[in-house]
């Protein structure tokens, strides 16, 4: 079995596991209890936040715990809508966010905000020009993700940032859900940057689990009120286990990094050999420090995306159309279509994203089944 | 020392099943339930398993189920988007004084946006008087969010009665059942309940998973947005493990099951009070004893002892248990129930504690339990008069 599908869900590492067990059984208790059971868990909970702010070079303080990438990305956009509405409504992002960045802008749309969603260039880039035409005496919120799920295009995080050095008072929000462990912390340790959304599913820590970066001093509404939990910006019995877990995973991915980032983008670049020297191929992800070394999207022309991803599947390997979220309605890739590509082009895309267990001898089993893939349909077309 | 845990109000540990199949789900199972291919598809058969089991558990069909993160997600989520999405039928909204935080909150926000409502007070024992919602209840009343049972105190609403009332009405009938699920008999439909929350962690699941239950053709908003997990209604890569592992804790609860916990927790009071009266401590019941309530709290005053002080030389003698709840996270604020219950003056506000008990409780727990209770209340009160009598 070949497991190239990193970017819809990781499998969750086995020391990882084990904490989560560990931690279930013996420090179960409500952080918030003012007995000794509480305090254990309450003890672990402030241990793996400042473990995970400390991987992160940021303050324990400005680490926050959610449900995953989802709740994040919800959180900061719609909690600084609500925060700043007072002195704008204009809000700036771009065409090939997540769905939970885009839905969350299209919610507040309803509510009065006005939104411009940034266009692409063909490779899957935003221009930090136009960002900075679209600027307006009433934004109030910049959202760019740091690394696109969908083809990898890691965007122009610095330059945008450069933009916004003159204006202080708009929010920065990063979403990099797919930019953890892949040796990007040059990028997400730029200064301007004021939230970071992260998931800890994407970098084998258990689902249901996230963490938010929110620099201090930058105000935001909490999004789930209640007990008070989390400095009261995130109501909810902690989940102390998942947490612990995550801070471990956390760990682990960032130990050797650069070293298994760089065997990721080996294994990427000999599929792009591969792949690209039969006709009728289109790459979008290119091999060049632009893109993130573990996604690596492409098209067979002509031939559906689906129809790849089960052509796959029937040899035990797994990967997926370019989104885990948009695969299921079969509907075409959103990032695919701002960079005006045509639709027929961007049905036929795939993606095969990796993570630091993937091998180069699965990358060689990958070629040949791709081989025969290919041959398979070229007869049927021909 | 020995540990004993009677804090389960405020979580419970997992059942050694649920951690099991937890485990067998993590380390099995990687597929995310979106995907199209083999791994995503074996997902998405344990997800619509475990909805299907959950759905039963409270007589709702499968797709009324919406995972969330737990209780108060599923309260901010009912409560909020429902007000929002109802607003131009009315701004008016009933609740009670004792909610929990996760409830109060999100009508406070609801409040600061123009919303109008009424807190339901409580009598002494806790309880609401039908009679008061029928006076609250108004043509412009679009929401009531009235808990199954209190967290502090056991005091079980009349959820049915409010249910049949509303029968007629254009008011949206949420309940807070994160304490009653597991414990009481839910019937959604003959309750008229339109959304109720739940929480796993309060059942021996896991943390950071519940339910929201949505009646099917509810003015609905999703709070969450983003990909099209749970038919909208909750964006995010749904948390397969988890949610595996709360069925697998609800199907440790069958129907006797249910059952035979109340009346085991009811003997558990019973055997405190019986040992506290043997003593001769005087000491009253926040609420009420009777077997109608939530038998897994029990929220005792003991006169002229500060929750402080008993809690504290309770927990170091090993004992877990509560001055309040737990949510208020870690403040040591008066209680705003048992406020409700007898004014902010009274006494029971600061000399009460709250105890729970759980699956894992047993009589010898409670004995020991009751045995130092008695031992605290006395060495405390005879120091007292020591020091008024020196
Ligand atoms: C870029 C990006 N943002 C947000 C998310 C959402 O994260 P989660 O599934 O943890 O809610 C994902 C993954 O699904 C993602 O790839
Ligand atoms: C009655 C009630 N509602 C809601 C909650 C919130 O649940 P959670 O902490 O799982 O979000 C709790 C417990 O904390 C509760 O007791």
């Amino acid at each position: 079995m070949i497991y190239f599908d990193n970017s819809a869900t990781t499998k969750i590492d086995d020391s990882v596991l084990q904490t989560y067990v560990k931690v279930s059984q013996s420090f179960f208790g409500n952080p918030s209890s003012l007995h000794r059971v509480g305090e254990q868990a309450n003890t672990i909970l402030q241990q793996s936040r400042q473990q995970i702010a400390d991987l992160m070079h940021v303050l324990p303080e400005e680490i926050y715990f959610t449900s995953g990438g989802t709740e994040g990305d919800n959180w900061i956009i719609k909690g600084t809508a609500m925060e700043k509405a007072p002195f704008g409504k204009h809000i700036i992002t771009s065409q090939i966010e997540h769905p939970a960045v885009i839905n969350s802008m299209k919610q507040l749309e309803r509510l009065g905000f006005e939104i411009t969603y940034l266009p692409v260039d063909h490779a899957g880039f935003v221009n930090p020009k136009t960002l900075a035409q679209a600027i307006r005496p009433d934004t109030i919120l910049v959202s760019i993700m740091a690394v696109n799920n969908e083809i990898g295009a890691i965007q122009p995080i610095h330059e945008i940032a450069h933009v916004l050095a003159d204006y202080p008072s708009i929010h920065f929000h990063v979403d990099a859900v797919q930019a953890i462990g892949k040796n990007l912390d040059q990028l997400l340790h730029e200064p301007r940057i004021d939230f970071l959304t992260f998931s800890g599913h994407k970098f084998h820590a258990p689902r249901g689990i996230g963490f938010v970066y929110a620099k201090k001093h930058r105000l935001l509404q909490p999004y789930m009120t209640g007990g008070g939990q989390e400095k009261d910006m995130r109501s909810g019995t902690e989940n102390t286990p998942a947490i612990a877990a995550m801070a471990r995973a956390l760990r682990l991915v960032k130990t050797d990094e650069a070293k298994k980032a760089a065997a990721q983008a080996a294994i990427k670049k000999y599929l792009v050999t591969e792949i690209s020297k039969m006709p009728n191929i289109r790459i979008f992800s290119q091999m060049n420090d632009q893109f993130a070394p573990h996604i690596l999207c492409f098209s067979i022309l002509g031939v559906r995306g689906e129809t790849i991803v089960h052509a796959f599947e029937d040899k035990d390997i797994y990967i997926s159309t370019t989104s885990a979220c948009s695969s299921k309605k079969g509907e075409e890739s959103s990032t695919l279509k701002a960079m005006g590509t045509p639709k027929t082009i961007a049905e036929s895309a795939v993606r095969v994203s990796l993570d630091e267990h993937n091998t180069m001898a699965e990358a060689r089993d990958f070629v040949a089944a791709f081989h025969e893939i290919y041959h398979h349909f070229e007869k049927l077309y021909a | 020392m020995e540990h004993i845990y009677l804090d389960n109000a405020a979580t419970t540990p997992m059942a050694p099943e649920v951690i099991a199949e937890m485990t067998d789900q993590m380390a099995h199972d990687f597929g995310n339930a979106s995907s199209t291919h083999y791994f995503g598809r074996t997902a998405r058969a344990v997800l619509d398993e475990s909805r299907h089991i959950i759905a039963q558990s409270i007589h709702a069909k499968d797709d009324e189920i919406i995972f969330t993160s737990g209780g108060s997600e599923s309260d901010n989520t009912a409560i909020v988007q429902t007000a929002l999405a109802n607003q131009a039928k009315g701004k008016h909204i009933i609740s009670t004084q004792v909610e929990h935080p996760a409830v109060l909150k999100s009508l406070a926000y609801l409040e600061s946006l123009g919303f109008e409502v009424t807190y339901l007070p409580v009598d002494k024992t806790n309880h609401i008087a039908l009679a008061d919602f029928k006076a609250a209840l108004r043509p412009d009343t679009i929401l009531v969010t009235v808990m199954m049972g209190n967290n502090e105190t056991g005091a079980r609403m009349p959820i049915q009665e409010i249910g049949a009332l509303l029968q007629n009405h254009q008011a949206v009938f949420h309940t807070d059942a994160v304490q009653a699920y597991g414990l009481l008999p839910i019937d959604v439909e003959k309750m008229h309940i339109d959304l109720l929350s739940t929480s796993a962690h309060k059942i021996n699941g896991p943390k950071f998973i519940g339910f929201l239950y949505a009646r099917t053709g509810l003015n609905f908003m999703p709070l969450v947005k983003g990909g099209e997990q749970e038919h909208k209604r909750r964006a995010g890569t749904e948390n397969i493990p988890a949610i595996a592992g709360f069925a697998k804790a609800v199907t440790l609860i069958d129907d006797t099951e249910r059952a035979n916990r109340q009346s085991k927790y009811h003997q558990f009071k019973l055997q405190i009070t019986q040992a506290l009266d043997a003593a001769g401590i005087d000491y009253g019941i926040n609420g009420t004893l009777a077997t109608d309530d939530l038998q897994h709290v029990m929220n005792i005053w003991l006169k002229g002892v500060p929750t402080n002080v008993l809690q504290m030389n309770l927990d170091l003698a090993g004992f877990a248990i509560s001055g309040g709840s737990a949510c208020t996270a870690g403040s040591l604020e008066p209680s705003h129930v048992l406020t409700a219950m007898y004014g902010s003056d009274a006494p029971q506000v600061a000399e009460s504690i709250r105890v729970s008990f759980g699956a894992q409780t047993t009589p010898e727990e409670v004995a020991k339990f009751s045995e130092q209770l008695i031992q605290s209340v006395k060495s405390y009160l005879t120091k007292q008069k020591s020091k008024i009598g020196g």
